[in-house]
């Protein structure tokens, strides 16, 4: 093979690496992202699958969050507002993990042994918004709306 | 169109910059008192960022790497589209220059992109939990690597420099359509990746009190741009030229 | 001071972070800035050799 031929070669090899490579991240990122995400209320409905691992978003709802003591394990409900789903998870959660905050959750759903599906969690994701603000602007925001008669979310 | 004999001021300047040596020339006048202004901003910006603005009142400290992070990102971005301007402008006009000045920005845009991944993972490790997710966000940010890098490979694999930037700008254009995926993946799919802090229209949802640090780093990374893009792009030009009579004479003679 | 570089206990990620971003944007300007060196010694060689090609010259010795 000559030098230019091996070039081109190379380059057209390349071209076809690079454009699949960058189809498969793309149906990768879209498939995890479309297929198997669900919401609470989808869950309780009993739209997501029983054996198969999903991703399910949510809010923590405010005061279930139960922590074992000789371990990392933890359990809290997941809500969006319509239904609510307990998880179960053993691990290190993140920094941003907190009641009220906005979690995905990867895992399965487990129905043996109790009545309602209890989500078997293997990942904890916490979801931040795109506000930052100083903590002592966070406080008299806090402030001036219970100021107004307003309860925090 | 070039051979209307206008005077326009600005169709004046472009084919006065299209030549090399007085693009080369000017570029090495320029050069010094960008990187002068680059290094002040950077030091001034991180300064701000690092120690003046205040924690945030749900990531604490952790948030700081969002001063390097989004303008990052912003270059990452930005460098593209520059780039896809100029490699338009050098498949049009074939001009020489804007070749040379749209290849030398590939590196590093690949650069920022390089940046954006690998502070955003570290952001990601504590805040989200995970280093790496496969989100929209997140993968078309990936992608843009891929590009930035199979510009830079297709370049350098073609013995003809002038054939090597026409083929190279061509592949810049196809990946344009990159762009739009990234800018809106936040809002077309569910991603882990939040919104955008800062809008152009519209109110931004950051403190007034976090914002100069951002601004300023945004501004030095666009100075840092152009202080790199020149720097690469006068070696390609006197390497390309190099049988040329003004490489001879302003790169022979000097002592 | 050492609260400065504790970063509240994100030390690790800030400072890493930082580290990369600087580390990456000196290169940028460093390794042109050798490549620059380079390129002007390759040059003036080569601009010598075509000259020397050109007209032997007499005094060949004296120019090393």
């Amino acid at each position: 093979m000559t030098p230019t031929r091996r070039r081109r070669l190379l380059i057209v090899l390349s071209i076809i690496v690079g454009a699949g490579l960058a189809t498969t991240l793309v149906v990768f990122a879209l498939k995890e992202n479309m297929l198997f995400f669900y919401r609470p209320a989808e869950v309780a409905q009993g739209l997501a699958p029983v054996d198969t691992a999903f991703r399910m978003g949510g809010m923590v709802v405010d005061g279930s969050v139960v922590r074992a003591d000789d371990s990392l394990a933890v359990q809290f409900d997941l809500t969006d507002y319509q239904e609510t789903i307990t998880v179960q998870y053993e691990g290190i959660l993140p920094d941003l993990f907190r009641e009220g905050q906005g979690i995905i959750a990867q895992g399965k759903l487990s129905t043996q042994g109790v009545e309602r599906p209890v989500f078997e969690a293997s990942e904890v994701l916490a979801k931040h918004d795109e506000t930052y603000m100083p903590p002592e602007v966070a406080d008299a925001l806090e402030q001036s709306k219970a100021a107004r008669g307003e309860t925090t979310p | 169109m070039a051979n209307k004999q206008k005077k326009n001021p600005i169709v004046l300047f472009i084919h006065k910059t299209g030549s090399p040596e007085y693009f080369y020339k000017l570029s090495g006048r320029f050069l010094p008192w960008l990187i002068a202004i680059t290094t002040i901003l950077t030091a001034w910006g991180l300064y701000q960022a690092l120690y003046v603005v205040p924690p945030d009142y749900q990531q604490s400290e952790s948030y700081r790497i969002l001063f390097i992070h989004v303008p990052s990102a912003w270059m990452s971005m930005f460098i593209y589209a520059a780039m896809a301007v100029m490699a338009f402008i050098a498949l049009v006009w074939r001009i020489k220059v804007a070749e040379i000045c749209a290849m030398a920005s590939a590196p590093i845009g690949a650069a920022f992109t390089f940046i954006t991944l690998c502070t955003g993972a570290l952001w990601g490790k504590p805040m989200w939990g995970a280093y790496w997710v496969w989100d929209a966000r997140m993968t078309s940010e990936l992608v843009l690597l891929f590009i930035y890098l199979g510009i830079i490979a297709l370049y350098r694999s073609i013995d003809d420099r002038r054939a090597a930037a026409r083929v190279a700008s061509i592949m810049a254009l196809v990946g344009l359509v990159n762009l739009p995926i990234i800018h809106y993946s936040v809002e077309w799919w569910t991603t882990l990746h939040q919104g955008q802090t800062i809008r152009l229209t519209g109110p931004s949802s950051i403190d007034a009190s976090m914002l100069p640090p951002l601004i300023i780093m945004a501004v030095a990374t666009k100075t840092y741009f152009i202080a790199a893009m020149l720097a690469n792009a006068r070696n390609m030009l006197i390497e390309q030229d190099r049988n040329k009579s003004w490489v001879r004479r302003l790169i022979g003679d000097a002592p | 001071m050492s609260d400065f570089l504790a970063m509240g206990g994100y030390a690790f990620f800030v400072w890493t972070s930082y580290g990369i971003f600087l580390t990456t944007l000196v290169l940028g300007l460093v390794l042109p800035a050798l490549r620059r060196r380079a390129l002007i010694k390759e040059l003036r060689q080569a601009y010598r050799r075509a000259e020397a090609r050109r007209k032997p010259p007499r005094n060949q010795g004296a120019e090393q």
